[in-house]
């Protein structure tokens, strides 16, 4: 197989390296939609070299050859695949654990949500927001058909009556934006690739920025905002009993170094400054990664389809 | 998973401080309905069964509880609260699936002590 293969499963590495600063450097809703997309595309390109790779490697073995196709001449096979058989069987292995890791974290995020949004149907009254007798303060949105916006006693006792805006105007965002299917995108597309990991949990952090900034915009005053959460987390921390939340949840994928500021401050830093401003090259070097990554898997399918043509006829053409 | 620690009993309560007690304990063990027995064992000092049954009827009496039999003795519960979703209801949701993190969008996440005093910093907000 040619060098676009390789590319493909080479094209993540450039991706997740850069996933961060992208995260902190465009505005957040171009940030999500660009590390939604770019984390599907790379993660269905890497499967499909994968897959080449493996098809080209079973094609040798003339049992395997004649159950697809009558006709196909596993020796052409052989000769004409400048691939390797163990490198071919390799990434047999690699996809075969690729399909069940995805498959299995997208039957568990689809019972999640099915459950979450059964929850918030089984919720009391019809309004949107569902107020809970709780001194620890806590307030998250429960997506569903209508998704509802669960905030604690303590939470309210926070925070005053227009910090009260500021949260419901962000937890209505991550409603109305479907900010957890952004998220389960990009997660489903690192269960996939593991090295696509950093663009799941940027996201994350990319869609609380989204909210934060929806609700600057509701609210008209950036530092307003910046403030709300700053004060509710603190509130947070004071109220909340310690190992509330299991350590595994927060450690599904991987939290950044503890060394470094948290999403919490970094949210609060970036309201704190000017909104930032589209940047066409960063865009621009995304989006020819993106063109490129569609060009090599058309060229693998491509390489792919004329190994299956000489094997078919069984002759050599050179 | 936090257990829950009863703050530490003080000498001499008065009735509505023991019923606070009472009432706090089968909140917290809610769903799950306690006998006396248990709820004298939660609060672990030195009352009198026939003390916790009193507050325990008190409390029925005012509609605060449900009870249902068990063996010789009732069982009581809580009665919701009025929005009708207790607390342990909100945190069971939190607590679920390891899945539920990303599922369910958090205003706020945990801080770090670290994070705590930057987040002072940037926002200027004495201890």
């Amino acid at each position: 197989m040619h060098f676009a293969v390789y590319l493909l499963l080479l094209f993540p590495v450039p991706a997740a390296w850069a996933a961060r600063p992208l995260g902190e450097r465009l505005p957040p809703r171009l940030a999500t939609w660009l590390l939604t997309v770019g984390a599907v595309v790379l993660a269905s390109a890497s499967s499909l070299a994968l897959g080449v790779l493996a098809i080209t490697a079973l094609l040798r073995f003339p049992l395997l050859a004649r159950l697809a196709d009558g006709r196909w001449s596993a020796q052409v096979a052989q000769h004409h695949d400048p691939a390797s058989l163990s490198v071919g069987l390799l990434a047999c292995a690699v996809l075969a654990a690729a399909a069940t890791a995805a498959a299995v974290m997208l039957w568990r995020r689809v019972r999640t949500l099915a459950a979450a949004a059964a929850e918030a149907a089984c919720m009391p009254g019809h309004e949107q927001l569902v107020v809970v007798e709780d001194p620890a303060a806590e307030a998250y949105a429960l997506p569903g058909l209508p998704g509802r916006i669960v905030v604690s006693t303590g939470m309210l006792d926070a925070l005053d009556s227009s910090e009260h805006e500021v949260l419901l105007a962000h937890e209505r965002a991550h409603l109305t934006h479907h900010h957890y299917l952004f998220v389960a995108f990009t997660q489903l597309a690192a269960a996939a690739n593991p090295l696509l990991r950093p663009l799941a949990s940027t996201t994350s952090y990319t869609v609380e920025r989204w909210a934060d900034e929806s609700a600057a915009t509701a609210v008209g005053d950036r530092r307003q905002v910046a403030r709300t959460v700053g004060k509710a987390a603190l509130a947070a921390k004071r109220t909340r009993a310690r190992g509330w939340i299991p350590a595994a949840a927060l450690g599904v994928l991987g939290r950044f170094a503890p060394t470094e500021p948290g999403p919490v401050p970094r949210r609060v830093a970036a309201l704190l400054t000017p909104p930032l401003r589209n940047r066409t090259l960063l865009v621009a070097a995304i989006v020819a990664l993106l063109l490129a990554t569609a060009v090599c898997a058309f060229e693998a399918t491509r390489d792919l389809e004329a190994l299956l043509d000489l094997a078919r006829h069984g002759v050599a053409r050179r | 998973m936090s257990v829950y620690e009863p703050t530490p009993p003080k000498r001499g309560r008065g009735k509505g401080e023991l019923e606070a007690e009472v009432l706090d304990t089968l909140h917290h063990a809610a769903p799950k309905a306690l006998s006396p027995g248990e709820v004298k064992d939660v609060l672990g000092d030195d009352l009198a069964y026939s003390t916790v049954v009193t507050a325990l009827s008190r409390l029925y009496a005012k509609g605060l509880l449900k009870r249902s039999p068990r063996g010789r003795a009732f069982a009581y519960a809580p009665i919701a609260d009025e929005s009708g979703l207790a607390a342990h209801e909100m945190r069971k949701v939190l607590e679920g699936r390891p899945d539920r993190e990303a599922v369910l969008t958090r205003f706020v996440d945990d801080l770090s002590d670290d994070d705590e005093q930057l987040l002072r910093k940037l926002l200027d907000i004495g201890d």
